[in-house]
């Protein structure tokens, strides 16, 4: 245990409820070693977490996964969450979600659902999800969470197979009624890393489609709320990301590890239990918690930067990945002599347009294969 | 401008709720939380889609009567909160 810098406390809580998913998305932002993971927390264990959680402050509640909906106790614990005082966020693919579920949702106090889409255009969402049905049925779902009073948010993880369809992708976003719209790229941590390189769009790609979303802005001030969201690869300095580490985001993994981010798992640090543990002490205490708050982990170029305190290093997780030191800056920044990598991937995503054979589709066996070949 | 005699309802995708851990009102929406300073928690929890403006405006002054140019305080922050999409005026 070190002494660690003051804390505010978690004001955000990702409950990841199962690493189980029908679809099979190649940037999933689940960890490649998923099937390594633990068996499941129970409904105890999760109304535990919530009151603890609730207790330091959290006032956000996600519900993730994998896909939550596979839970069959998801609305025993969206109950638990309004009886908190959380404001409950369901993320889901809509997949295993039907009319009466959303009304039994609705009824146990949830505040929001929001449905992810491949794309557009139900060949692609084949393609990238491995299911032909889901996307008929993800609108279908979609026009029942609007009918049944929720604010509509969806989001679509775009990449350089879909990107091109931002038109349409926000076309069919303002003909469901959405109240706010993510085009959020892919950002490269767990399987989308693994495929980073069929994934990237090219920055002629990129520039069109944030024209197209600023053009959209312009003509329907008070339209739905477009956020775009771009692979931090073409940025020039790392984003701050969570905040900070540990500052107000804490993920339950879906066997009761507990994250300063939903990524974090990949980081060769001891991450405690809430099993184990509750999570003032893990929030406070553990040292995997305090491995990256405050200042002084930082290596050059970050020790010295004017700019710490804006971006905090980056990403922790990224600068592991791909420098195999998570105390290092994050490589997006042009002041990391390591960013020749970030540079190394535009250069191959602007270089060619054809997708791969190689593609990894996220599922428990490609996982297992993962974790049999890694020494 | 605000119309004194028209009715602010919160926008039915924002809860407003007291959080003790940040001894403030927040504002909840999705995925997202708005921290709200103290006179802003005060007039937004007045706020219950009944009251007018001129209400509100008459309820606050009488319960701060130390406080100067509170009406315009009330009707600067509403603006904000109409143009935020955090209420909506009827």
């Amino acid at each position: 245990m070190t002494s660690p810098p003051p804390t505010s406390p978690p004001l955000w809580l990702l409950a990841e409820l199962t690493y189980r998913c029908p679809l099979q998305c190649p940037y999933c932002s689940n960890p490649v070693e998923l099937a390594s993971a633990g068996t499941e927390l129970n409904t105890d264990d999760w109304f535990r977490v919530m009151q603890q959680a609730r207790k330091m402050g959290a006032a956000q509640l996600g519900f993730s996964g994998g896909e939550p909906l596979v839970r069959q106790d998801l609305e025993l614990l969206v109950a638990e969450a309004r009886r908190l005082g959380f404001y409950s966020n369901l993320i889901t693919s809509g997949v295993g979600l039907t009319g009466d579920r959303v009304g039994a949702l609705r009824e146990a106090g949830l505040d929001h659902i929001q449905i992810s889409f491949q794309s557009t255009d139900s060949d692609i969402s084949e393609l990238l999800s491995g299911s032909r049905k889901a996307f008929d049925h993800k609108l279908a779902m979609a026009e029942a969470v609007k009918s049944a009073g929720y604010p509509m948010v969806l989001n679509f993880v775009l990449h350089r197979h879909n990107i091109d369809q931002i038109e349409q992708i926000i076309d069919l976003s303002h003909q469901l009624g959405a109240d706010y719209v993510e085009l959020a790229n892919a950002q490269y941590h767990g399987w989308a890393l693994l495929n980073r390189d069929d994934l990237m769009p090219t920055k002629e790609q990129l520039d069109r489609a944030e024209k197209i979303t600023n053009a959209w802005r312009e003509a329907h001030p008070d339209g739905m709320r477009l956020f775009f969201v771009v692979p931090d690869y073409y940025e020039e300095r790392p984003k701050p990301c969570m905040n900070g580490w540990a500052k107000m985001f804490l993920a339950i993994a879906p066997d009761g590890l507990a994250l300063p981010c939903h990524s974090a798992r990949s980081l060769p640090l001891d991450f405690p239990n809430v099993r184990d543990h509750d999570i003032s002490a893990i929030w406070n205490d553990s040292a995997a918690f305090n491995a990256y708050r405050g200042f002084d982990w930082m290596q050059e170029p970050c020790r010295s930067c004017p700019e710490k305190e804006l971006d905090f290093g980056g990403c922790r997780c990224q600068a592991f990945a791909l420098t195999g030191d998570a105390s290092q800056a994050d490589p997006v920044c042009t002041k990391s002599d390591q960013r020749n990598q970030i540079d190394a991937a535009l250069t191959a995503a602007n270089c060619h347009n054809a997708v791969s054979a190689t593609m990894q589709y996220r599922s428990w066996s490609a996982s297992q294969n993962i974790i049999a070949s890694t020494p | 401008m605000i119309d004194p005699v028209s009715i602010p309802q919160l926008n039915k995708h924002f809860r407003l709720q007291w959080e003790e851990a940040q001894d403030c009102f927040v504002l909840l929406y999705p995925e997202g939380m708005v921290k709200l300073n103290e006179s802003a928690g005060l007039i937004l929890s007045c706020v219950d889609g009944v009251k007018t403006v001129e209400a509100i405006i008459a309820e606050l002054s009488e319960r701060f009567p130390q406080v100067e140019g509170i009406a315009l305080d009330i009707e600067e922050f509403m603006t904000t909160a109409s143009a935020q999409h955090w209420v909506a005026f009827s």
